[in-house]
């Protein structure tokens, strides 16, 4: 197989080649090396390319399988890491200024387990700085493009991720998703991203923007390979005490079952002013596509809707103004070449190392937790949070799970949104409140667009209920399959 | 203290930190030992490192559950920590990890015995939280030394209840008392485990408080009662020269004594205190804390009064004996071995306490062993030795090894003389030798014959038995 080929490989395909020996690592690895050469200049999704590094491991892996090992399906799978999970020894950059030369000392916990799998990582990933954004436009390195139209933006915060998978510059990619930062670029670049329900991937070595809504999650090219990827980073950890002891699921093990009879919520409130006539389309179209399938649409109400995004706001930036304020500017990260105190050594580091964005959360978050406006505002999103899961609860009592859009549009052009930051909070509407319950969501294709560009839709399940979304998800890839490809 | 200072009383709050004797720091596994190479016990957890975790170390809520309990607190079943956010090179996270509104021990109180009696100190909660690192200034610039961050801290609140730098004091030793007793921690003020902040107002009695001032880390019993005493004359006398007390915090200068201003209120930190979404929150079951209180030892109170009961002894040397577990042990000990414990406690609370004060503040060591020191106090009684003869026999164990005390006397022949025949020789002699002190004492001079007894005691080298000297003298005297 040419080097165009093997990178065509959903990474179940490319595994069975692997292990059937018809391609090796070391050439899955260079093809994907050689891809990236190629279409970087263009895309420019990496910050960083290990090349040394993936080629070693990925001769490792076949020097194993050469030995008789038996080996996990992820071995010798070349695979890109969102920049703000810890690899020790490599760069990890946040796409910030302020960690441009920061190499951490430790893995973190996905990073344990994809290199225990055999995973070859490729380099690190571009995303708006600290992961704050929506159109990886905040990053102090680079814009990256949108595979699927190169003027457009990839999404953020892991538009990295999603256009190196969307490019075939990696198999799979991690991601990490606070409002929407996996499901919303992979609905622009039209692949499969799941945000799983809090608590399922450890998050310890994911440099925090806001601890109570990140989660880690895959980027892949179809739902198959996402409940692969997420066979191998799931499961407790007991460095992060958020993270859940529970017996691990078996993400795969629904895959393929049919869907007729079940039921799926279609919540009237997120179909109001804001969505476009592209993705108002793309989910009736989902929505046609379910009903051939035997699944039932159910219209629900999901009232707590317009108070999802003010609590987000305040939650996340109240927590990442205290995440973010160990970034001094003393032990590591930037300093400031002009300063007279400790207090101006903070302030022009902290001024100088983080960009407008960061900055302007920052400065939301530290407001929103002074004292006399605590009640009114963090208090306050804690209320809303509760109203908003019990709105879920009271939906899954008699769905099986909720369609929505992911973002109101499909892909919009590098620099349309810059200049109005709002405008860009509120394309984070119908993901924002998927962090605030926790529960799982899984961010697909569903259509494509009149302008050619990809339409994602959100299917978003009770907690623990990835199976049940793969399923579903995977039945109407199948229907996908049939008319598209 | 000038007159007018008695017009107006004193209202102190303590604040006191302890660190917890646990193996390991509150969220991760690197040693507590103190004394270790500057940043060698770290981990990306407690050097802060982006995306490391917190995970709580439940020996420090166990620890911290015991200490509430000896100190008569109610127990949170349901507790929080919280993140407390200011910017200083120590402190790697740029906040504190504590807890603000549901600490895990609330509305206790400890009983003190001042010269004035007995008093309840009310304790308004007992929290948890982690220390910062410390930071080493020489000419060459500011180095931080990060081995103590994380090290587990309880911090205890009392209420304004403090009157007088006796109370405060009082308070301080009778805590740590209890918290030594508990076993959580060591209580070192001079290694910092345990340390002081004190909140001083004044006001005229019948009035509302005054504006407190807060002075921060004073690590000595002594060091606290001078930053009172300055603190409170210095507050008076503003407020009698006319001028305001502003809330501040001020630093006490340990050469000097005295305090001054370190930081005023509007300059404070807002700390943006919030839950910390790392950490779940602590649940404790009933059955954990039947678990833990059944784990409690003795404590000082229930010791205190034993000694009092059994001993006769009174409140207050019953309060001192009991300030360590080991003094306590061994005063215990000593008891076994004497049928005289209000004699024992005397001594110990004389000689043993000075010469264990001369050593250190802060550990406890009495290297002579509790049935010497009981013979010492027998011999006494039943006449063998006298008063200074015990004294000076229990220093020389002390210092130049523990024996048999009767083998030491006997070997260095310092068995008190009773011997009325010897004696009296002797008294014939002194009063042949003074006729001048007769001649006064007849003339009405009552002291004129003390100088007699010093002299046979120094000639006995302080073995004669003083009480019988003093008869013969007596006598023989009325006979001229």
């Amino acid at each position: 197989m040419n080097t165009k080929q093997i990178t065509e490989l959903s990474l179940c395909q490319l595994s069975g080649h692997l292990q059937s020996g018809e391609i090796t690592a070391v050439q899955a690895a260079k093809a994907y090396l050689d891809v990236i050469r190629e279409r970087e200049p263009s895309i420019k999704a990496y910050l960083s390319v290990l090349e040394g590094e993936a080629m070693q491991k990925a001769a490792q892996i076949d020097d194993r399988r050469s030995r008789g090992e038996k080996l996990s399906p992820l071995a010798g799978i070349p695979a890109g890491i969102k920049d703000n999970i810890c690899t020790r020894g490599f760069t990890t950059t946040c796409a910030s200024r302020m960690l441009e030369n920061f190499v951490p000392p430790y893995d973190a916990h996905v990073i344990e387990k994809l290199d225990e799998a055999g995973a070859v990582m490729l380099g690190k990933l571009n995303m708006d700085e600290f992961a704050m954004g929506s159109s990886t436009e905040n990053s102090y390195f680079q814009v990256t493009h949108n595979p699927r139209d190169l003027s457009c933006v990839p999404g953020g915060s892991s538009g990295g991720s999603a256009a190196a998978v969307a490019a075939n510059e990696a198999v799979f990619a991690l991601g990490s998703d606070t409002g929407g930062s996996i499901r919303q670029p992979a609905a622009f670049c039209g692949v499969v991203g799941m945000k799983p329900t809090y608590g399922t991937v450890s998050r310890y070595g994911l440099v925090a923007f806001a601890s109570s809504l990140d989660q880690i999650g895959p980027l892949t090219r179809d739902v198959t390979d996402s409940a692969m990827v997420m066979d191998c980073i799931a499961g407790h950890d007991s460095r992060d005490t958020t993270s859940i002891d529970m017996e691990k699921l078996d993400y795969s093990a629904e895959l393929g079952k049919d869907i007729r009879g079940m039921k799926i919520a279609l919540p009237k409130e997120f179909f109001g002013e804001g969505l476009s006539d592209d993705v108002r389309k793309g989910i009736e179209t989902a929505v046609a596509r379910f009903k051939e399938l035997g699944a039932e649409i159910v219209e629900v109400s999901m009232p707590t809707l317009s108070h999802a995004l003010s609590a987000y706001y305040i939650i996340s930036s109240a927590e990442a103004s205290s995440n973010l304020a160990r970034f001094d500017g003393i032990r590591y990260g930037y300093r400031a070449q002009d300063y007279d105190d400790i207090t101006s050594l903070y302030k022009n580091s902290r001024s100088e190392g983080f960009g407008q964005e960061v900055k302007r959360r920052i400065m939301l978050g530290t407001f929103a937790l002074s004292s006399g406006y605590y009640d009114a505002y963090y208090k306050k999103a804690l209320q809303v949070r509760t109203l908003i899961v019990n709105d879920y609860n009271r939906i899954f009592e008699q769905c099986d799970c909720i369609l929505s859009p992911v973002a109101p549009t499909t892909a919009y052009k590098i620099g349309e949104k810059t200049s109005n930051p709002l405008e860009m909070y509120l394309g984070d509407i119908y993901t924002v409140p998927v962090n605030i319950a926790g529960v799982p969501a899984l961010s697909m294709p569903c259509a494509t667009a009149s302008n050619g560009l990809p339409v994602g839709m959100q299917l978003i399940g009770r907690p623990f209920s990835e199976p049940v979304l793969y399923r579903i998800g995977r039945a109407y890839e199948t229907t996908c399959e049939t008319t598209s490809r | 203290m000038s007159a007018f200072t008695s017009e107006y009383e004193m209202v102190i709050g303590l604040e006191v930190h302890v660190e917890l004797k646990t193996r390991t720091k509150i969220f991760c596994s690197c040693p507590t030992d103190f004394g270790a190479e500057p940043n060698t016990h770290v981990c990306p957890v407690c050097m802060g490192l982006p995306g490391s975790l917190p995970v709580l170390n439940r020996k420090v809520v166990e620890y911290a559950i015991k200490a509430g309990m000896a100190t008569n607190c109610t127990i949170a079943r349901y507790s929080k920590q919280d993140r407390k956010n200011y910017f200083y090179p120590d402190l790697p996270k740029a906040y504190q990890i504590s807890q603000y509104d549901l600490p895990l021990c609330e509305h206790g109180y400890l009983d003190i015995e001042t010269s004035t009696g007995s008093k309840r100190i009310g304790i308004t909660r007992i929290h948890i939280e982690e220390d910062a690192g410390k930071l080493v200034h020489d000419k060459s610039g500011t180095f931080i030394d990060c081995n103590r961050c994380g090290v587990p801290l309880i911090e205890i609140v009392s209420e304004p209840d403090i009157r007088s730098a006796e109370e405060a004091v009082a308070y301080l030793q009778k805590l740590r008392a209890t918290i030594l007793y508990t076993g959580i921690s060591d209580c070192r003020m001079q290694e910092g485990s345990l340390r002081c902040d004190v909140n001083l107002s004044v006001h005229k009695p019948g009035q509302p408080f005054g504006t407190r001032t807060e002075m921060k880390n004073l690590n000595s019993f002594q060091y606290v009662q001078k930053a009172i005493e300055f603190e409170y004359r210095r507050q008076v006398e503003a407020i009698e020269n006319g001028e305001e007390i502003v809330q501040e915090t001020r630093r006490f200068d340990e050469k000097s004594g005295k305090t001054s201003s370190m930081r005023r209120k509007e300059d404070a930190n807002d700390y943006r205190y919030f839950p910390d979404p790392d950490l779940a929150p602590i649940e404790m079951s009933e059955q954990q804390l039947e678990q833990l209180q059944a784990s409690i030892p003795v404590l000082p109170d229930q010791r205190k009064s034993k000694y009092i009961e059994q001993f006769g002894l009174t409140a207050y040397d019953a309060e001192m004996l009991t300030a360590t577990p080991e003094t306590a042990d061994y005063f215990e000990s000593v008891c076994a071995a004497t049928e005289y414990p209000k004699q024992a406690a005397n001594l110990m609370l004389t000689e043993v306490f000075r010469l264990m004060s001369a050593e250190s503040e802060d550990t406890v060591r009495i290297p002579v062993a509790p049935a010497h020191l009981a013979a010492l106090v027998n011999m006494t009684i039943d006449g063998k030795i006298n008063s200074s003869t015990e004294k000076k026999v229990l220093g020389e164990l002390w210092k130049n090894g523990d024996q048999s005390p009767e083998e030491y006397i006997r070997a260095h022949d310092l068995f008190q003389l009773s011997d009325p025949v010897l004696l009296e020789q002797l008294v014939d002699q002194a009063i042949a030798q003074n006729p001048k002190s007769i001649a006064d004492f007849k003339k009405g001079k009552t002291n004129a014959l003390k100088s007699l007894v010093g002299q046979i005691m120094g000639k006995t080298s302080g073995r004669a038995n003083p009480v019988i000297v003093q008869q013969l003298i007596d006598e023989k005297v009325a006979k001229l």
